[in-house]
């Protein structure tokens, strides 16, 4: 599988280190009425979807950047890569 | 009064030099670094000071090997500076009164090994070493990639038959180990 890197173009997956559902950029904020039961669901409740899913991949073996990966869980397509920090800052994070 | 030695990273009084028939690998201890990380909010500023500094920002994936200060890019926002130890030995002290308050600066010259190796079996070598596509680099290009399990850089300097190898000043030996196995199978 070849991901290709926004920065540093195509790089074998075996570079990346997968760090699971791209949803957890979307932390809950700690002070809302629902807190408790958010931060559960943060925590621990994956979607498991057979078909495109945002995914955190970690490139351990090159410039340490977070990405967002949209891969296809059921052909390994990968449609989209994004550097996590640009989706999270478009979502109005690290403010 | 205390009376301390300095010692190189593989632990000898004077670096260490293996001649091969093709390939030689030089320890280089001669070298100031100190990283820069800029700031949330300030990063044109310290673009700036870049550019005043080494001539040019380092894009990614690329070196700017220029004299005295170098530079490479480590990551976004992130470029390592390297300058010769005899002149710059407070590198990040000086560098963080260019920088202010646009980037964080961080001594790293106790952190790093470095090797030079050099010699008409460099390139093979280095495809044997690790997985940065050397014979697609040119003079100017600089990647991050695993060596004996290690995180290191690799920069591929003006002279064609050059690279310059950064690791983990902890591990020298290993990756020292790693580069002298990695001749034997080229020699």
């Amino acid at each position: 599988m070849i991901i290709d890197h926004p920065l540093l173009g195509p790089r074998d997956s075996a570079e990346f280190t997968y760090m699971g559902d791209a949803r957890l950029i979307d932390r809950p904020d700690p002070d809302a009425e629902t807190a408790a039961q958010d931060f559960y669901e943060y925590g621990y409740l994956r979607g498991n979807p057979a078909g495109w899913h945002d995914e955190l991949w970690f490139h351990e073996a090159g410039d340490r950047s977070w990405l967002v990966v949209t891969r296809n869980t059921l052909t390994h397509e990968i449609s989209k890569v994004q550097l996590a920090r640009d989706v999270a800052r478009s979502r109005g994070r690290s403010k | 009064m205390h009376d301390l030695m300095p010692i190189t990273a593989l632990g000898g009084t004077e670096a260490r030099i293996d001649a091969f028939d093709h390939v030689t690998i030089t320890e280089n201890d001669g070298l100031a670094l100190a990283s820069v990380a800029a700031r949330m909010g300030h990063e044109k500023a310290c673009h700036t000071v870049l550019e005043k500094l080494l001539g040019a920002v380092p894009g990614p994936g690329k070196a700017i090997l220029h004299d005295p200060e170098a530079g490479f890019w480590m990551g976004p926002d992130q470029w390592m500076i390297g300058a010769p130890r005899d002149s710059h030995e407070l590198l990040a002290d000086q560098l963080s009164d260019q920088f202010g308050e646009t980037a964080s600066v961080t001594e790293q010259s106790g952190a790093w090994v470095c090797f030079d190796v050099t010699g008409p079996a460099m390139l093979d070598l280095c495809e044997r070493l690790c997985a940065v596509p050397i014979r697609r680099m040119v003079a100017g290009d600089a990647q991050r990639t695993m060596i004996h399990q290690l995180g290191c850089f690799v920069i591929r300097r003006q002279d064609a038959d050059h690279i310059r190898i950064l690791g983990p000043r902890a591990s020298a030996g290993s990756l020292h180990h790693a580069l002298i196995t990695t001749a034997h199978s080229v020699a």
